[in-house]
């Protein structure tokens, strides 16, 4: 009995990481591929754009919430560098005035969902479909060639022999781990999830906590747009669509609870690893991107509702 | 065997993952009986409803009903064979009609085999139901359960187990958010179904209304049959001995603790259309306790105190120094903590640990900046929660594994880690059972002794005469009276002002 709730214990914690084992066994038996240093990066450089944004969309989840304007603050941020950079700005300054529009787009979201009271789904929807749109008004639907080396790095250079966005993501993930499980912040967040008026009548200021946490996943947006247009070397307004749905499904995955308040950053980061990997060996398999899709929806499927019979075992 | 009851559970046994929670449990209800089923908290009383009703599957024991041993799979099929219970938890479906909430899941078709609903005559047959039982005046089959308060509800709730026709109903704590007076309209309900000859399984802790309803009362503790005895034989010395097993001193703990300066002083309290001019003090080491009936504002007046609730007007003075509050951060800084009655809604996180639960509001002590001292945090969480004796495997185990009083004493651990110069309580026993009852009166004059001044908003008239030093009535927004001495012992002086008289 005892060692059978073990055994669910077990299973809860680490499925996801021998999920993520058992594609890596089985891929290096059938591909020669896959074990290579240069296919390894080149997974670890995929999900680094995923992966970012599934850091802030696991805090925006875990207080309830979502947000679905994450891919048009990729799109803003690229147009913004690009048309910035085209005129000579220094890449530094560009990125950082990038940085302060995505705030402001993340302050907006929070606003209307904290304290204007809209439903974080509908309030997100609005600024996605805005957002895009400004990006398309903004570059007149053209997008930035970009040419300034020094921006580049960020999406193409390396720091010691380890690809500069990989770095980046490991930073994200780093602290994102920091702030959710060391800090007063973290805890309000998983407090505001859980119950929201308990957590006001405890002296939080939920609203405060729901804001920061919206503008907290615009920076991570931010930080991939500077990688994606570092990357191709061009602003597109264009960029990111559909990325939130990745970020998403790589929460899901990683056993947070839509409803919030329960949930964890290791979960998630198993998430996009196994999103990243399967997505890999799909590709090393030759298999069409139609079927990755349908394999990527079983996925969350499968993750879901195994977290839910390991969960729901208590009773 | 059909004899002389309608229900008859025995032997019944029930583990969890290893933990016995029933062990010979037995109750048996005759037909037109109401039959109170009493035992402290966690004395396995809401499992052995669940297994009656189906919800769990019993390891041994039978159960029978008119004679057929039965064996639901589901709470439907207690339903159809004529069962039906009354939670605690209320769960009505706020944007339906009240028509449409009794009759939810078995509705009047127009036409047979279409999926059209026959409103009217759902309707029809609401109305009836209410007229019966003389609600009509005040609930028509058309409102949106949204629109009724929690009382009306929970009678709607009754209405509907009615409804089914059922031979046994079970009541759990059905009087806990109700007022006096529509507690009397319940008891008038329960007693026309009596006279149908519905057997009625009444779990509640008010020894009160059991000496005034019951027939005869079983009692469980620690999951095991302690006896079953017959209300007019017995005394309450005796049922509480039956329940925790042990001798324990009736009544309250008196208030022993020197009464010092004004601590808390609201001027002029104005909430527009919920309560007006609402003044109060109260002094270091006093029990305030608030009468009033539910929806006499008495809640909300403290919930505008503490910041939760917005303000229109009026001041509010904390030893003598002008204060303003705009959120529940500041009452907390200025050491004013409120433990509210809806341990749900309100009072904790449920999918959060103890130990989260009690730091939650506590973070100005355990922690350095923004970053939280972990090895205090567990250490401060464990000594209040063992200060309040929680019953509790660590402070790591979801709140929502405890069970009702332990909830309560997180609560109340989370609000004395805050230092309290002024504790207020809504509602601090609700729901909990004689022996955690005594324990929470028992912290209650401790904390007076400490010089905390304690505010008690309670429905209970004998725990507000026992417990409060002074005693403010409430009703209809407005405080109607304050009582002192002898005045503050006399429930009718204190219904007189309840009732909005003078």
């Amino acid at each position: 009995m005892t060692q059978k709730k073990d055994m669910g214990k077990i299973l809860r914690q680490f499925g996801l990481v021998i999920v993520a084992l058992i594609i890596i066994v089985f891929m290096s038996f059938t591909s020669d591929v896959f074990l290579t240093s240069q296919n390894i990066i080149n997974i670890l450089r995929q999900i680094s754009i995923n992966g970012i944004l599934a850091v802030g969309m696991t805090f925006v989840i875990l207080t309830g919430g979502i947000d679905l304007s994450v891919g048009s603050v990729v799109a803003i941020t690229g147009v913004i560098v690009g048309s910035l950079l085209k005129d000579g700005t220094n890449w530094f300054i560009a990125s950082l005035a990038a940085l302060a529009i995505s705030m402001v787009c993340g302050a907006i979201n929070g606003w209307l969902i904290a304290y204007v009271g809209f439903q974080p789904f509908i309030a997100t929807l609005s600024t996605m479909t805005i957002g895009r749109g400004f990006a398309q008004v903004y570059s007149n639907g053209k997008p930035y060639i970009i040419s300034d080396p020094s921006f580049k790095v960020i999406g193409q250079g390396y720091f010691l022999g380890i690809p500069v966005p990989i770095i980046l993501l490991v930073i994200f993930c780093v602290l994102g781990l920091v702030v959710l499980s060391m800090t007063t912040f973290g805890r309000y967040v998983f407090a505001i999830g859980g119950n929201k008026s308990a957590a006001k009548l405890s002296g939080v200021r939920t609203q405060r906590v729901q804001l920061m946490v919206y503008v907290l996943s615009s920076i991570c947006a931010w930080m991939v747009g500077l990688i994606l247009a570092a990357r191709i070397s061009s602003g597109q307004p264009t960029a990111g669509e559909s990325y939130e749905m990745d970020a998403i499904a790589a929460t899901a995955i990683g056993g947070t609870s839509m409803n919030g308040g329960i949930g964890s950053l290791t979960g998630t980061i198993c998430g996009f690893v196994i999103l990243g990997l399967l997505q890999n060996s799909m590709n090393l398999m030759n298999i069409n991107s139609f079927w990755q899709q349908i394999v990527k929806g079983l996925l969350i499927i499968i993750a879901v509702f195994l977290d839910m019979r390991t969960k729901g075992k208590k009773n | 065997m059909a004899g002389k009851y309608v229900l008859e559970a025995t032997g019944i046994a029930k583990s969890f993952s290893g933990v016995t929670v029933l062990d010979g449990a037995e109750l048996c209800i005759e037909p037109g009986e109401l039959h109170a089923l009493m035992g402290e908290n966690g004395a396995g009383k809401s499992t052995l409803m669940k297994i009656i009703m189906g919800i769990y599957t019993k390891d041994a024991g039978k159960v029978v009903l008119d004679g057929k041993e039965v064996e639901f799979k589901s709470a439907r099929d207690a339903l159809d064979a004529g069962i039906s219970m009354i939670h605690q938890e209320l769960s009505p479906i706020p944007e339906m009609t009240v028509a449409e909430n009794v009759f939810l899941g078995r509705e009047q078709k127009k036409f047979k085999g279409l999926p059209f609903v026959d409103k009217k005559e759902l309707n029809r047959k609401t109305q009836e139901l209410l007229k019966e039982y003389d609600l009509d005046q005040f609930i028509s089959p058309t409102m949106k359960m949204k629109d009724l308060n929690i009382a009306q509800i929970q009678m709607m709730e009754i209405i509907k187990a009615v409804s089914y026709n059922s031979k046994v109903i079970i009541m759990d704590e059905p009087t806990s958010s109700l007022s006096e007076k529509e507690t009397e309209t319940l008891f008038r309900i329960i007693d026309s179904l009596r006279k149908k000859n519905v057997g009625i399984i009444y779990i509640s802790h008010r020894m009160e209304e059991v000496f005034q309803l019951a027939d005869r009362v079983s009692v469980l503790r620690d999951g095991q049959f302690i006896g079953c005895v017959k209300v007019a034989e017995a005394s309450r010395e005796q049922l509480i001995n039956m329940m925790v097993g042990r001798e324990l001193e009736g009544g309250y703990p008196h208030n022993t603790a020197k009464k010092g300066d004004v601590v808390l002083e609201l001027k002029d309290f104005t909430r527009k259309g919920v309560f007006e001019n609402v003044n109060l003090k109260v002094h270091a080491g006093e029990i305030l306790g608030m009468a009033g009936l539910v929806g006499a504002g008495r809640s909300e007046v403290m919930k505008a105190l503490v910041g939760y609730d917005p303000l229109d007007s009026g001041e509010i003075y904390l030893e003598g120094q002008k204060i303003t509050i705009k959120h529940p951060n500041d009452a907390v800084k200025h050491h004013i903590v409120m433990a509210s009655e809806d341990r749900k809604e309100l009072g904790l996180v449920l999918c959060r640990s103890i130990k989260e639960n009690v730091s939650l509001q506590n973070f100005d002590k355990l922690s350095k900046g923004s970053f939280i001292q972990k090895l205090k945090e567990r250490k401060m969480a464990g000594e209040y929660t063992e200060k309040m004796a929680t019953k509790m495997n660590g402070i790591d185990d979801l709140v929502s594994s405890l069970s009702g009083g332990n909830q309560q004493k997180v609560v109340l651990a989370k609000c004395l880690l805050s230092e309290p110069k002024v504790l207020i309580m809504d509602e601090p026993t609700r729901g909990i059972d004689v022996g955690a009852k005594a324990a929470i009166y028992n912290i209650m004059v401790g904390l007076a002794n400490q010089g905390i001044a304690i505010i008690m908003i309670s429905s209970e008239m004998p725990e507000l005469i026992g417990m409060s030093d002074r005693i403010i009535v409430m009703s209809g927004g407005q405080v109607k009276g304050e009582l002192e001495g002898a005045e503050a012992q006399s429930q009718q002086t204190i219904m007189n002002l309840a009732f909005g008289g003078e």
